[in-house]
This record gives C-alpha cells, sequence and structure tokens, in this order.
C-alpha cells in the first residue's frame, strides 16, 4: 500500500540490476516474473516480448500446442478470476497481467501477428525503414488482379477457386518466412510479412463476396 | 474472520483460508429469475415452499414505493396492469432514443426523455430506472438465499447475455451493488450453462451454447481443454426471445379479435390479456396436445381462438429462422462449419418449443443437450462459479469481447480499437494528437459496434480529456488506453506521452448512472446503505491487512537473519498490533496499524534491498538468491 522505497531509488535499482522490487514484501523479483519468488505476490507485467512472456525463445516456428499449453497454464493462474477475493491492488495486477498475456498470446497465435511482431522486434534498428512500405510492383500487380478476378467472379463456385487460390498461397508464405527466419534474412521476411497482410485482406474479400452471392443467389 | 497466525519459518502461511463468503449464482432473466448456490462444486438451485424454482421477473409496485416481487406481481398485471413491470431486462442500459421504437410493445409506459439519459418508467407515480427495478428483483433473490442458509448473502455471480453491451452490463452491476450484492464477476449465460452441463470436466473440443430466452437469443462457440473455456466467438440478438413468440401469437389472437369486435379500440390491458393467454397457449402447445381453444376475456367480451401446434409454427417460423441464420453467421465468423461442433447446449425456457429443437438440430446435425431444465441450467453453472470464485477451482473460464470497441473519427467514421472475439482482459493504447497550437482539451466518443459510421452503432461514452499541456498543433502526444475488464467492462485512461502529464478522464456514459445518482439512489433505497458500506470497507482494510502480514512473514522467513533481535521484534511487535486490530471492528485502527507495520518494516526493506543490489551486481540471480530459503517458488 505505502511504499517507503521512493521512485528515485526504485528506478536506480532496476537499471542497475535487471530486477524489481515487490510491491509488496519489498523483496528482488526477477523483471518478467509474474510473481515475488518471496511473498508470491502478483506483480506488474513489466516491458518483456511476447516470446519471453510466454517463455519461448523469440523465433516463428512455432509448436501451436505448445503455446496454447503454456497461455493456458499462465492464465490459470494470472486471471482476475483467481483474484476475486483479494486486495484491490491484487485485482488491478492481475488483470493487467491477464491482458498482456492475452495480447502475447493473440500476437503469437496467428502466423501474421508472429511474423509481424517478430520482423519487428528482430528488425529495430536493422531494418531501414520499418516494414510497412509497400513498393512491390510485383505484389501490387498481384494484388490488383486477384480483385479484378473477385468482382468478376459471379458464382459462389468462381469465388471458392478464388478463394482456394488464395488460401494455397497463404500457406506457401507462411512456409517461405519460416525459412527467411531461419536464415535470418530479416529484408526477405519483411517483405513476405507483406504479402502475408495482403493475401488475408484478399482472402477476407472473397469471403465476403461469397456471403454477398450467397444472399443474393 | 479469524487472524492470520505469524508462522514459523518454513511453516506455510495460508491467507484467506477463513475468508470465505456465501457467494450465490445468479441468472437474472427477462421472464423469470434464479437464484442457486453451490457446495463442494455441486450446485443447487434455491426453490420456494412450493418447490418453484422461478422467481417471474415482475415487480409491483405500491404508491408507497414497496415492491412485490415474482409470481405474486405477475398475478396483479391484470387486475392493476399499470403498476406492474415486466421484462425489464430489456431495457438495462437503454436510453430514450432505444426505446422509442419498442413503444407500443412493452407492457409499460416510458417516461418522455429528460435529458437524453437513461429510460425511466412511470409506475404508481413512482419514476424509477431499470436499475432500480432490477435491483428490486435481485433484493428478493437475495432474501430467499439468505433464508434459505441462514446467513447473510454479499455477494453473487449474475449472468448477462453474451451480447449484452458495456451500458447494459454496468447496468446489471449497478443494480446488483444497488440491491446490497458485490458483484464477484459477471458471467456471460452461455459460458454459465456448458459450466453446469460440466463441459469443463473431460469434455474436449467445440460446443455450442444455443440461449433462447424470454428475451434475448445468444449463441456462443466454445473450446473445451483441458478444463479450459475459451469462448471463441458469440453472436446474438439482444432483442429476440420467447416474448416475440408470444407477440407473434397475441397479435393473430387480437387481430382474429378485431375482426370479430369491430369498432372495439384496442386497449393496454386488452394488450397484457392477449401477451398472457399467448403465452399460456406457447406453453400447452409445446409440451402436449392441447384443446386448441383459447378465449380472451376482456370487459366482460370474449373470444374464442383456435391454434394447432402447426399453427404456432407458422406464427413463430420466421423468429425461429433467424436464430439459425445468426448461428451461420457466427460459425461463419469463426471460420467454422456447423459440423465442426461436437453438441450443442440448450438453454432458456424458449429451447422448450418443439420447433426450436427441430430446427438446432438439423443445422448442428446431432441432437442438442438438454437433460438440465433450460430455466435453471444458467443459474447452477453461476453458482458453480462463485463457488470457483471464492473457494477456488481447476476451471479456467477465458472470455472475449462480445463487440467491438471503437472511437469516433472524422466524418463519423469508426476506428475500431478493441475488436469483437478479442480475449479478455484486454488494454489496447491508441494515440492522439492536437490539431490546435496550444489546445489543452479533447473529445472522444466511444462507439460499441460493428457497423462503419458512428450513428449505426451504440454511443457507449463520451470522455473529456483535460490538461493536455500546451503545444503546437500535431506535437502532443496522447495515449489513451481502453481496458475491458473479465466482466466485460470498459476503462479509459489518458497520458500525454513527451510530457508524461496524464491526463484527465471525465466518462459521461450515455445511458448509464452517475456516480452522483448511484450514490442518491443507494441512500434513498437502502437505509442501511451507511452500514453496509461500513461492513465492505472494513472487510476490505482486513484483506489488505492480511496481505501486509504475509508479505512481512514471507520477507522474515527469507531474510530474517539481516535483523538485530531487537529490530525483530519491534517489527513482530508491530504484527501483533495488526493482528489485535484486525480482530476489532474499528477500520481506521486496521488501518493505521498497518502503516505502523509499514514503518517499522522500512529499515528491513532497505537491508533487503542492499543485499539485492549486491548479489545482483556480483551476477547472482534473483532466484539463487531466494532458493536458499524459499522452496516453493510462486512460478
Amino acid at each position: 500500500m505505502h511504499s517507503h522505497v521512493d521512485n528515485a531509488q526504485r528506478t536506480a535499482f532496476d537499471a542497475a540490476t535487471g530486477i524489481n522490487l515487490c510491491w509488496s514484501c519489498k523483496g528482488p523479483v526477477g523483471s518478467g516474473s509474474p510473481f515475488c519468488p518471496t511473498c508470491h505476490m502478483v506483480q506488474a507485467p513489466g516491458q518483456i516480448d511476447h516470446f519471453t512472456r510466454l517463455g519461448l525463445e523469440p523465433a516463428y516456428d512455432l509448436d501451436k500446442g505448445d503455446l496454447d499449453r503454456r497461455y493456458f497454464d499462465l492464465q490459470r493462474r494470472l486471471h482476475p478470476d483467481r483474484f476475486a477475493t483479494k486486495t484491490p491492488r491484487e485485482r488491478a495486477l492481475s488483470q493487467s497481467q491477464a491482458a498482456s498475456l492475452n495480447q502475447a498470446y493473440e500476437t503469437l497465435k496467428d502466423d501474421l501477428g508472429r511474423a509481424d511482431y517478430l520482423v519487428h522486434l528482430k528488425g529495430a534498428g536493422v531494418l531501414p525503414e520499418g516494414c510497412n512500405l509497400v513498393n512491390d510492383t510485383f505484389l501490387l500487380m498481384e494484388t490488383m488482379e486477384m480483385r479484378e478476378a473477385l468482382e468478376e467472379a459471379g458464382t459462389p463456385e468462381a469465388v471458392d477457386v478464388l478463394s482456394r487460390r488464395a488460401r494455397g498461397d497463404i500457406e506457401a508464405c507462411v512456409e517461405q518466412l519460416s525459412k527467411l527466419f531461419q536464415a535470418r534474412d530479416l529484408e526477405g521476411a519483411c517483405r513476405l510479412t507483406t504479402r502475408l497482410k495482403y493475401l488475408r485482406k484478399l482472402a477476407e474479400e472473397a469471403r465476403r463476396a461469397r456471403a454477398r452471392l450467397k444472399v443474393s443467389g | 474472520m479469524t487472524l492470520l497466525q505469524i508462522h514459523e519459518p518454513g511453516a506455510t502461511p495460508t491467507p484467506h483460508e477463513d475468508d470465505m463468503r456465501l457467494a450465490v449464482g445468479i441468472d437474472l432473466g427477462t421472464t423469470n429469475s434464479v437464484v442457486a448456490i453451490s457446495t463442494d462444486n455441486k450446485p443447487e438451485v434455491l426453490r420456494d415452499e412450493d418447490g418453484a424454482a422461478l422467481v417471474p421477473s415482475v415487480v409491483a409496485y405500491a404508491p408507497d414505493r414497496s415492491a412485490i416481487v415474482g409470481g405474486m406481481a405477475r398475478q396483479l398485471l391484470l387486475d392493476r396492469p399499470e403498476s406492474v413491470v415486466s421484462s425489464i431486462k430489456r431495457l438495462m442500459g437503454r436510453g430514450v432514443e432505444d426505446v422509442k421504437g419498442l413503444r407500443g410493445v412493452l407492457p409499460f409506459e416510458v417516461e418522455p426523455a429528460e435529458d437524453g439519459g437513461m429510460v425511466r418508467l412511470n409506475i404508481s407515480g413512482h419514476k424509477l430506472t431499470p436499475v432500480e427495478i432490477s435491483a428490486d428483483i435481485l433484493k428478493a433473490l437475495k432474501e430467499r438465499a439468505e433464508e434459505h442458509l441462514g446467513a447473510a448473502v454479499d455477494s453473487a455471480v449474475v449472468t448477462v447475455p453474451a451480447y449484452f453491451d458495456d451500458a447494459a452490463r454496468t447496468a446489471t452491476k449497478d443494480a446488483a451493488r444497488l440491491a446490497g450484492l458485490e458483484v464477484l464477476r459477471l458471467v456471460n449465460e452461455p459460458t454459465a450453462a456448458a459450466l453446469a452441463y460440466g463441459l469443463d470436466k473431460g469434455a474436449e473440443g467445440l460446443y455450442a451454447v444455443f440461449d433462447l430466452g424470454g428475451g434475448t437469443f445468444d449463441i456462443s462457440i466454445l473450446r473445451m481443454e483441458k478444463g479450459v473455456f475459451q469462448v471463441l466467438a458469440t453472436g446474438g440478438d439482444a432483442a429476440l426471445g420467447g416474448d416475440d413468440f408470444d407477440h407473434a401469437i397475441a397479435d393473430h389472437f387480437l387481430s382474429e379479435r378485431a375482426g370479430r369486435l369491430p369498432g372495439e379500440t384496442l386497449t393496454r390491458s386488452e394488450v397484457k390479456v392477449a401477451l398472457m393467454t399467448a403465452r399460456l397457449a406457447k406453453e400447452c402447445l409445446s409440451r402436449s396436445e392441447c384443446p386448441g381453444e383459447w378465449v380472451l376475456d376482456v370487459d366482460g367480451k370474449q373470444t374464442s381462438h383456435a391454434l394447432a401446434p402447426e399453427g404456432m409454427n407458422d406464427l413463430i417460423r420466421p423468429l425461429v429462422e433467424r436464430t439459425v441464420s445468426i448461428s451461420a453467421d457466427v460459425l461463419e465468423d469463426a471460420g467454422l462449419a456447423p459440423g465442426d461442433v461436437k453438441g450443442v447446449v440448450m438453454v432458456g425456457g424458449s429451447t422448450r418449443v418443439p420447433l426450436v429443437r427441430r430446427v438446432v438440430k438439423d443445422f448442428f446435425g446431432s441432437d442438442p443437450l438438454a437433460n438440465i431444465d433450460p430455466d435453471e441450467v444458467v443459474a447452477l453453472g453461476a453458482a458453480l462459479q462463485a463457488e470457483a470464485l471464492t473457494v477456488g477451482s481447476d476451471t479456467l473460464l477465458l472470455d472475449v469481447a462480445p463487440l467491438s470497441l471503437g472511437i469516433e473519427t472524422m466524418g463519423g467514421l469508426v476506428e475500431k480499437i478493441i475488436e469483437r472475439n478479442t480475449p479478455i482482459p484486454v488494454a489496447k493504447a491508441q494515440e492522439f494528437t492536437t490539431y490546435r497550437d496550444g489546445q489543452t482539451g479533447m473529445d472522444i466518443h466511444v462507439v460499441q459496434g460493428e457497423r462503419e459510421m458512428v450513428d449505426q452503432n451504440r454511443s457507449l461514452a463520451r470522455f473529456e480529456l483535460h490538461g493536455i499541456p500546451p503545444m503546437t498543433a500535431g506535437a502532443a502526444r496522447i495515449r489513451v488506453t481502453f481496458s475491458v475488464d473479465a466482466d466485460g467492462l470498459l476503462t479509459v485512461g489518458a497520458v500525454e506521452d513527451t510530457t508524461g502529464v496524464e491526463a484527465r478522464v471525465e466518462v459521461k456514459p450515455s445511458y448509464g448512472i452517475s456516480e452522483d445518482e448511484m450514490a442518491e439512489m443507494l441512500y434513498d433505497s437502502m437505509k442501511h446503505a451507511g452500514e453496509d458500506m461500513t461492513r465492505r470497507l472494513l472487510a476490505e482494510a482486513r484483506v489488505e491487512a492480511g496481505r501486509s502480514l504475509s508479505a512481512v512473514v514471507s520477507a522474515l522467513e527469507a531474510d530474517g537473519e539481516l535483523l538485530s533481535p531487537k529490530e525483530r521484534s519491534s517489527i513482530e511487535a508491530a504484527m501483533a498490533a495488526v493482528e489485535k486490530a484486525v480482530r476489532g471492528e474499528d477500520r481506521d485502527v486496521v488501518n493505521a496499524s498497518v502503516e505502523a507495520l509499514d514503518e517499522a518494516t522500512r529499515a528491513f526493506a532497505e537491508k533487503r534491498m542492499d543485499r539485492g543490489i549486491r548479489a545482483a551486481l556480483r551476477g547472482v540471480s534473483v532466484d539463487e538468491l531466494e532458493s536458499g530459503s524459499q522452496d516453493e517458488d510462486a512460478m
């Protein structure tokens, strides 16, 4: 409730050691640890990357079953429902822990979200202009062609053909991304991440086009 | 509450073990409400002396504002319709504008708009909000529980339709507060139903919960895995339910009657009689073969109306088909086909209607699960969750935001900040900047819904940010954080990034009750509101004291050797003082003793920090540092 260790001291402590002070028992806590090793009290989520939060090494390849297990295991201990009868401070901390965990899980479980996150995590200061520019003429052409084809498709079956193609492209793109990340080719991974974004949009447009045709048909 | 003992080093302190409170599960329904309690994982519905579990969600008000809730109130619907309210859940969190479209459909008078805020009804000369009326229902349920259990009940898990928006959830929570109940958690009705079916135990795979109640329809897709309930997608219609079946049948009766009694104008009481008759017909036709003849008797004029099961099916089929088309949309949203679903749980009294079961079976291709009473299943699940929250459980409910949250941008467009079906709790930040030099304030309009334009969505709240440091246009970086908690409720915080100045956020809920109004209502409606508040604050102070004590116990176990015997005994004296204070009834004494304990351990904390720094600088990890003193690591 009342910390006698003032903020300046605390900041100096964090900076010097990479460890934090438990707000409750004032003992040391490794940064990123959700609980104090001394008094077991829940801590603030802190600024750690999504992979570390789930106990993973930053890598594109990921066993989704393993990700689920880690996520469920952590939520079991951090979710606000576990703190329903605890102090307001613990409840608030558990809420921010659970929210950070949800964000990490949602980002990593998605092939695109994970690629985007990893490119930025590894590419900060390495890639010249972030990873948001579209200067890939081939990608633009491809996208435009696909859009036209979608507009012209007059039957659900015709849309299905296009949407199958988009799905196939998405799968191939994810496989290639895995190889590029393994080879530490960040620029290539960045380009493909952009491509994956466009392919996802196309697949979504195909889905909507199909829904429209179903309604009107 | 008994007290924490000071444990010898090595003994495990078990904080909060005596903190258990009686917590019930409440299904606050449109048509009926149910209260249940669970002990040792066995939930039980609390019944009246006649064995009835359902409390009709109907409230009758006397001129002195005293309320009668339940079956008796429902009987008064016929004699004193102007003093009785039903289906109030439909108005939870609704504004006057929302209700305009429903006028004529609703069986009560809506007060004309005063300030564009929350709807008020005029009943027996009292202007009442849906929150107050719902609070009266909750009070009746609380009383029923207290009579059964012979003890005070002060907390509950209350269920809401998954589709309820922020305003409706807030209204529900406010109603509980007004009834003297602390809401441990708002749980979505479908999730509660799945809990009651024990789908958390053993069941793996995807399940759908098809919930057709009196006033709302919800469909949820849940994934079960090792005791974790993950809500993948939800959808529904907050204004579709069995009441609409009644309306369809009543309309049919009334149009026949109008044909036979030309020139008679339709009166409000005639509508009420027709609705009651329609409900009886629906229930009877759903159970068995019925006489097929229904009589409307109003003002001494009787008309007789024939209705067979097929006739009823024709009247309600468009409504039933809407549920299927919503289900199909939700599945498609989640990227699933009906065949992916392993089982369908049926919830809500309206799933008793044979046509509903048939249509659901045809759509999902499997026989629905319906062996628990669909009217009781939600309350049973809520009771299980109440026990899980107060006593502990291995089951975990991971819910999603039912509707997207966004803010108004240029041209009345919505920019989504939290997408629908995002797991909650969630916190998302959005950066804004100023458009004028020296601008110190900013309006932010938050809406909830899936449409692209602001006016097609529900307005949740307007936030005014004040205290932005004056800068040139576009220089300020205001980070606004939107957090949705596990109950699905939104809070907003804002900070100016370049200066670190916190902008003040003023929330004006579009359809909610302000804190002032809430306080006034609490004051008006409960003479002992003050006592309740004092009791709650004392309980909170005690929990905080327990937390503080157990932190010091752990610290002593870990680093006690840093202390001289004299230092140790002064800390122990401070701990004893806290223990003594907690046994008393004075909150201020408890708080003061906790502060004194903080003060007494200050030097100790500094010593521990010094040691931590030295160890860290030597390269010893925190875990190694702690492993000698504490075997059981919370990690």
